[in-house]
């Protein structure tokens, strides 16, 4: 077809694999300089090779995909995956996501963590995670997707487990993993499910075979997409698989930035954009995607207003965030999600790089109740801080603002249930400004409570303001997802059209009032007005509590009173007996020849009396 | 000349089988080794007298053939018998048949 | 020929490393490294080896390789070997564990090698007969070879509680021996009733058309020797003594190649001299598989003595095997042998970290390990690969197996595919904390200095990785050997499902 860099797409994952494999096999032994030039600089190349392969496939004006096979992974029973990656409107937009603020994540970490002993352990881990997740969005079918799919979940598990020393990071680790798993495992029982009904696992072929075989609202397509929702829901920390993601910021910040805010847990989001043929023939599905984003997006905003970690707070913004996606999705603003995707990805991880310079200077210090002024000291943090939440808070202009208001009017157009969307989204986006903006005017504004050293160099600088820069103007951009998926419904409603927008102003104001220095102190938090509900919601709505007592606790119970393993007491019963009986008949041995003699006449008697019919 | 009177068969083998009920308990009853020993004699015993009375009661010889076995096998076995006595008595110091019980388990 | 002569050249090199322990001590397992190069090599030879067609059932099979001599002739019994794709495929196996046995133990063997190193092959050559012999009166003269050198290896040279766990490990396996013993018997008998034939072989007695009620009988008696062996729940309690007992190159086979002959024999054996028979116990031997799963891996969570986490953990992957040979279809039985192969190579790896930490601190408490990443970084790292792989994550060896079977069984029986998929959730729970409890956490402030591995061992292990990582990504020659193979095995038994086979 003409198209000649295309065909080299097979780069993009091999870059960052092959720079894995360099630091993996040599094992801390480079030197730090060329470990950084590694780790980045084979995102970074993978990010020029997207950039190339992005021009030359839109540039001529496509709209088709087009399929590039490496070779055949298994060919067995009818199941016959293969290694070939798929480059369409969306996959080019994950790519440059992924790739293009990966690199700016890979460059700043290269000072980050330049600390650490285990310096090349980080970029090994970090360039597996980016080859994975590249896989997971090239895959044209859903086995080599679930191979990505995994593989970022162990490279998520591997990193917050960076800091192994500590066992609350294990722990951390452990639980992010399990909770994926899970979700994982509802993904595989769907995969199994299409594939048994479909004969196939390539994307395209299942969609166009779902659409031949089944109708609207049929039971397997349903059943099919609820478990894709479920693996959905895992890796992207939406209700109720949830609770893993604010534990896992006890990873580097980096590492919250690029798996936690930016690509990974964004997955599940691409998973059902890349399925929505599957979606629209079960709207049952579908309605329950918009209602777990409705409920997760209100839930860990409530709770995120009650953090004082700056990490948390932004974890509990992205699960938030990532709510609005499934909202969007849900309501059939299919490009809407992926737009609001792009933009989350630079500012959210803008936010979380800031959240990170800070913590810098402050020598690891992570809760906000100890910060304060730090506006004058720290001008990058405070741009980077007050761009990102006025992006995240939808502030008009930001590129949040065009992302956020098209998924929310989307919403209102949807059918019966759109007035309650709409209203839940938009209590959301409230929530959302209010709590921002608290961690903005806490953190930056009113007295210094510590005092930071020196803001950290450019190469944490740098990529800082080129996030800044994008999250004020990606929201003018186009993701060419938008060729790829359905079109959303517009919103008409002129009313809404002027609401929407203001809704978050109230919020930033509201805040101002609250947290601004003048008339805010940190008083009791647990005791006071509304201190119940305040608990109740620092408490995550108690999910946490919930699942400890439920599973967590019960699992450890039943493990530990099986520990030695009950089946084997009917084989030590069965020794046991033979041991009593063999002591039992020995005492027929008793060495006195006059009982032997006394038993044989015994023996006579009886067997006398048989021959005889008597016995 | 003697009128030559018959015994009927039940009542020799009634006997022979009284004599071996005393020789049984004897053996069971008994815990002199030496008082053992006899019991078996007599059980012994018992038995040819059985095949004597048998043997006559058919009018052949085999009763009485089986008879000289028999005291042959008790001659052999008295021997044998009170030899290991004689070497009990050395090690046990006793004749007490419970007293040799190693062999138990 | 070369079959035969692998044979022999394990047993004469075990006989041989037995005898040169007299002149030294280090002789013996150079001896045995120097073996098991030249049976890697009859074993390279094997693969070449040309193809026969017999008529088996009502199609054919392909055999590499077929030796055939009269041994005694009045009751049948011949010595007659068969080579096809899945005995190939497990030789080769062995002998590879084979070296990864003799590797593991270098340093750690020390008193009477030479009766080590001659039990250890001859556990090689039993196996290697095992998964050739054709005729059933050799299959189970090899069954009994393979255990007795076994068992020796645990008695002598295992840990604390040696004695139980042997002499556990050895009636269990022995006691359902016997059952099968009796099975192949009454089959004979059987045969000879309706044929009129004395015949002890496999191509003869898969024809046998046996009336119902005592095939079923047969077939269990088969059965429980294999199910004991795989191990199947609930028969599995021998596993977690011997496995934790043994010294490390004893765990080593016995979890990588030892628990493979119980499938391998299901395979084989059982279902196609028994298919309705087969039929009818699949739904109880699926659920045992499924229990298999979750009950090991539930259990390997309780435990606090690493060998016995991976030891329970051996019990849960080896349901997958279990469930996937009764959900007979082409995806399951194929997913059952790369899960036979990939748990191979993945739980060997296991048991060898396992055995140098146990040679290294004296202990198998994970209670009593902690941070161990720092001193051991090399240790570390395979470590966390193989229990990465061990989870069954995609790319590796074991995911291929488990999908498979997955696949495989969804279509058959959907309630038991949930269980094994909960089964993988729960298997995330024991092996992370497994690697929380020893690698990862604070260093105990006490400790002593370890070592980390030497090139030998890391040299081994990588190779492993390499393997497991390529059945992984490109586990299409396997199944291609596999394919033929267990396509003529299906055609026994006569179900209406069609054998799919590789798609253009």
């Amino acid at each position: 077809m003409g198209l000649t860099w295309v065909q080299l797409i097979w780069l993009v994952p091999l870059l960052p694999f092959l720079s894995f494999l360099t630091l993996f096999l040599t094992q801390g032994r480079l030197p730090r300089p060329l470990v950084g030039v590694l780790g980045a600089g084979s995102v970074g190349l993978a990010a020029l090779v997207v950039g190339v392969i992005a021009t030359e496939y839109l540039g001529a004006g496509n709209t088709a995909p087009v399929s590039v096979q490496m070779f055949q992974w298994m060919n067995v029973g009818g199941l016959n995956p293969s290694f070939g990656f798929i480059i369409d409107g969306l996959s080019i937009t994950m790519l440059c996501v992924i790739t293009g603020v990966g690199f700016l994540i890979h460059v700043y970490s290269t000072l980050f963590v330049l600390e650490e002993k285990d310096y090349s352990r980080f970029f090994t881990y970090m360039n597996l995670f980016v080859s994975a997740m590249i896989i997971l969005v090239l895959a044209d079918n859903l086995l080599l997707l679930y191979l990505g799919w995994e593989g970022v979940g162990v490279c998520s598990y591997l990193l917050i487990g960076y800091w192994y020393e500590d066992a609350s990071n294990g722990r951390a680790a452990r639980k992010a993993f399990i909770v994926t798993r899970i979700g994982d495992g509802f993904m595989a029982l769907g995969m199994l499910l299409l594939f048994t009904h479909l004969g196939t696992l390539e994307i395209s072929a299942v969609t166009t075979a779902a659409a031949a075989t089944f109708q609207t609202g049929d039971t397997i397509p349903t059943i099919a997409a609820l478990l894709l929702l479920g693996g959905a829901c895992g890796k992207s920390a939406q209700l109720p698989l949830q609770t893993w993601l604010p534990d896992a910021m006890a990873g580097p910040t980096p590492v919250s930035a690029l798996i936690h805010a930016a690509t990974m847990v964004t997955a599940g989001v691409y998973l059902i954009a890349r399925m929505h043929d599957l979606f629209l023939l079960a709207p049952v599905a579908q309605l329950a995607v918009a209602f777990v984003g409705l409920l997760t997006l209100l839930v860990a905003a409530g709770t995120a207003l009650t953090q004082n970690d700056i990490k948390r707070i932004l974890a509990y913004s992205t699960i938030s965030q990532i709510g609005y996606m499934f909202l969007a999705l849900g309501v059939g603003a299919w490009s809407a999600a992926i737009f609001h995707l792009m933009t989350h990805a630079f500012f959210k991880a803008l936010l979380f790089l800031g959240a990170g310079y800070v913590v810098y200077s402050l020598h690891h210090e992570h809760d906000i109740r100890q910060m304060g002024g730090l506006a004058r000291r720290l001008p990058i943090g405070f741009a980077s801080f007050l761009i990102g939440s006025a992006a995240l808070a939808a502030l008009p202009m930001t590129s949040g603002f065009f992302s956020k208001d098209e998924i929310l009017l989307a919403a209102y157009e949807h059918g019966e249930w759109g007035g309650l969307l709409w209203a839940g989204g938009a209590l959301g986006a409230f929530l959302t400004a209010l709590y921002s903006f608290r961690l903005v005017f806490i953190v930056f504004l009113g007295p210094t409570r510590t005092e930071p050293s020196a803001p950290a160099g450019w190469l944490m600088g740098g990529p800082l303001l080129v996030l800044c820069v994008l999250s004020l103007v990606g929201g003018f951009i186009d993701p060419p997802a938008a060729l790829v998926l359905p079109a959303s419904p517009p919103g008409h409603d002129a009313v809404m059209q002027w609401v929407t927008p203001a809704i978050p102003i109230v919020g930033v104001v509201l805040a101002w009032f609250l947290f601004s220095s003048r008339s805010f102190s940190f008083g009791d938090f647990a005791t006071g007005p509304g201190g119940a509900l305040r608990r109740f919601l620092y408490s995550h709505w108690a999910m946490d509590w919930l699942y400890d007592r439920t599973i967590v606790r019960p699992y450890y119970w039943l493990a530990r009173i099986n520990r030695s393993d009950a089946v084997d007491y009917v084989y030590a019963a069965t020794a046991g007996i033979t041991r009593v009986g063999s002591s039992a008949l020995a005492l027929t041995q008793s060495g006195q020849l006059r009982w032997y003699a006394g038993t044989m006449v015994g023996g006579l008697v009886i067997f006398v009396a048989i021959l005889l019919g008597i016995l | 000349m003697m009128e030559a009177v018959v015994v009927p068969m039940e009542h020799g083998l009634l006997l022979a089988g009284f004599l071996f009920v005393i020789g049984l308990l004897g053996v069971m009853a008994r815990r002199n080794v030496i008082f053992i020993l006899m019991s078996l004699e007599i059980m012994l015993n018992a038995c040819g007298l059985a095949f004597i009375v048998a043997g006559s009661a058919h009018g052949e010889a085999d009763g009485q053939v089986m008879f000289m076995i028999i005291l042959t096998i008790a001659a052999a076995e008295v021997v044998v018998g009170l030899g290991l006595v004689l070497q009990a008595r050395r090690r046990f110091r006793t004749l007490d048949i419970d007293q040799a019980s190693q062999l138990g388990g | 020929m070369e079959l035969i002569l692998l044979m022999a050249v394990l047993m004469l090199g075990g006989g041989a490393a037995w005898l040169t322990e007299a002149w030294d001590e280090a002789l013996p397992r150079r001896v045995a490294m120097g073996t098991l190069a030249v049976a890697a090599v009859l074993t390279y030879m094997l693969w070449q080896g040309s193809d026969q067609s017999i008529a088996l059932g009502t199609g054919t099979s392909d055999w590499r390789l077929l030796i055939s001599h009269e041994w005694i002739p009045r009751f049948g019994i011949s010595f007659l070997f068969g080579l096809d794709g899945i005995s190939l495929i497990m030789v080769s196996l062995t002998i590879i564990l084979g070296v990864v046995a003799v590797v593991s133990s270098w340093h750690e063997i020390e008193k009477a090698t030479g009766f080590f190193h001659f039990n250890l092959l001859w556990t090689l050559a039993g196996v290697v007969g095992v998964f050739t012999a054709l005729d059933l009166f050799l299959f189970f003269f090899f069954w009994e070879v393979m255990l007795i050198p076994m068992y020796l290896l645990i008695a002598i040279w295992g840990h604390e509680a040696r004695s139980y766990a042997s002499m556990k490990f050895f009636l269990f396996t022995q006691i359902s021996g016997l059952l099968m013993l009796v099975s192949i018997v009454a089959l004979v008998f059987v045969n000879h009733e309706v044929t009129g034939v004395w015949t002890f072989s496999y191509f003869d007695l898969v024809e046998t058309v046996l009336p119902p009620d005592i095939a079923y009988w047969l077939m269990l008696g088969f059965f429980i020797a294999f199910v004991v062996k795989l191990p199947g729940f609930p028969f599995h309690t021998w596993l977690p003594d011997a496995h934790t007992q043994a010294p490390t190159a004893a765990s080593v086979l016995l979890a990588g190649i030892l628990l493979k002959t119980g499938g391998y024999g299901l395979i084989r054996f059982t279902l196609p001299l028994f298919p309705e028979a087969s039929q009818q116990i699949a739904p109880l031997a699926m659920a045992l598989g499924a229990a298999g799963i979750l009950y090991g891996a539930v259990l390997a969570f309780a435990q606090v003595d690493f060998k016995r986490l991976v030891a329970y953990s051996s019990v849960s992957h080896m349901g997958f095997v279990l469930i996937g040979v009764y959900a007979w279809n082409e995806l399951a039985l194929q997913g059952a042998m790369m899960q036979m192969i990939a748990h191979g190579f993945s739980t060997a790896a296991l048991f060898m970290i396992a055995g140098a930490l146990q040679h290294r601190l004296h202990t198998r408490d994970m209670m009593a390990m902690g941070g161990l990443w720092r001193d051991m970084p090399r240790m570390g790292a395979i470590a966390m690969f193989f229990i990465i792989a061990s989870l069954g994550v995609p790319g590796l060896g074991n995911f291929v197996g488990e999908f498979l079977v997955l696949a495989g069984v969804f279509r058959v029986e959907i309630t038991i595919a949930v269980i094994a998929t909960i089964g993988l959730v729960a298997g995330a729970a024991y092996a992370l904390i497994a690697m929380q409890r020893v690698f990862q956490g604070p260093r105990p402030d006490n400790a002593a200095a370890v070592a980390d591995f030497g090139v030998l061992e890391v040299g081994v292990l990588f190779l492993m990785m390499v393997a497991l990582t390529g059945i992984g990504i490109y586990p299409q020659p396997l199944l291609d050997v596999l394919e033929p193979v267990l396509a003529s095995i299906y055609q026994l038994s006569n179900t209406d499902v069609a054998w799919i086979g590789r798609l253009p």
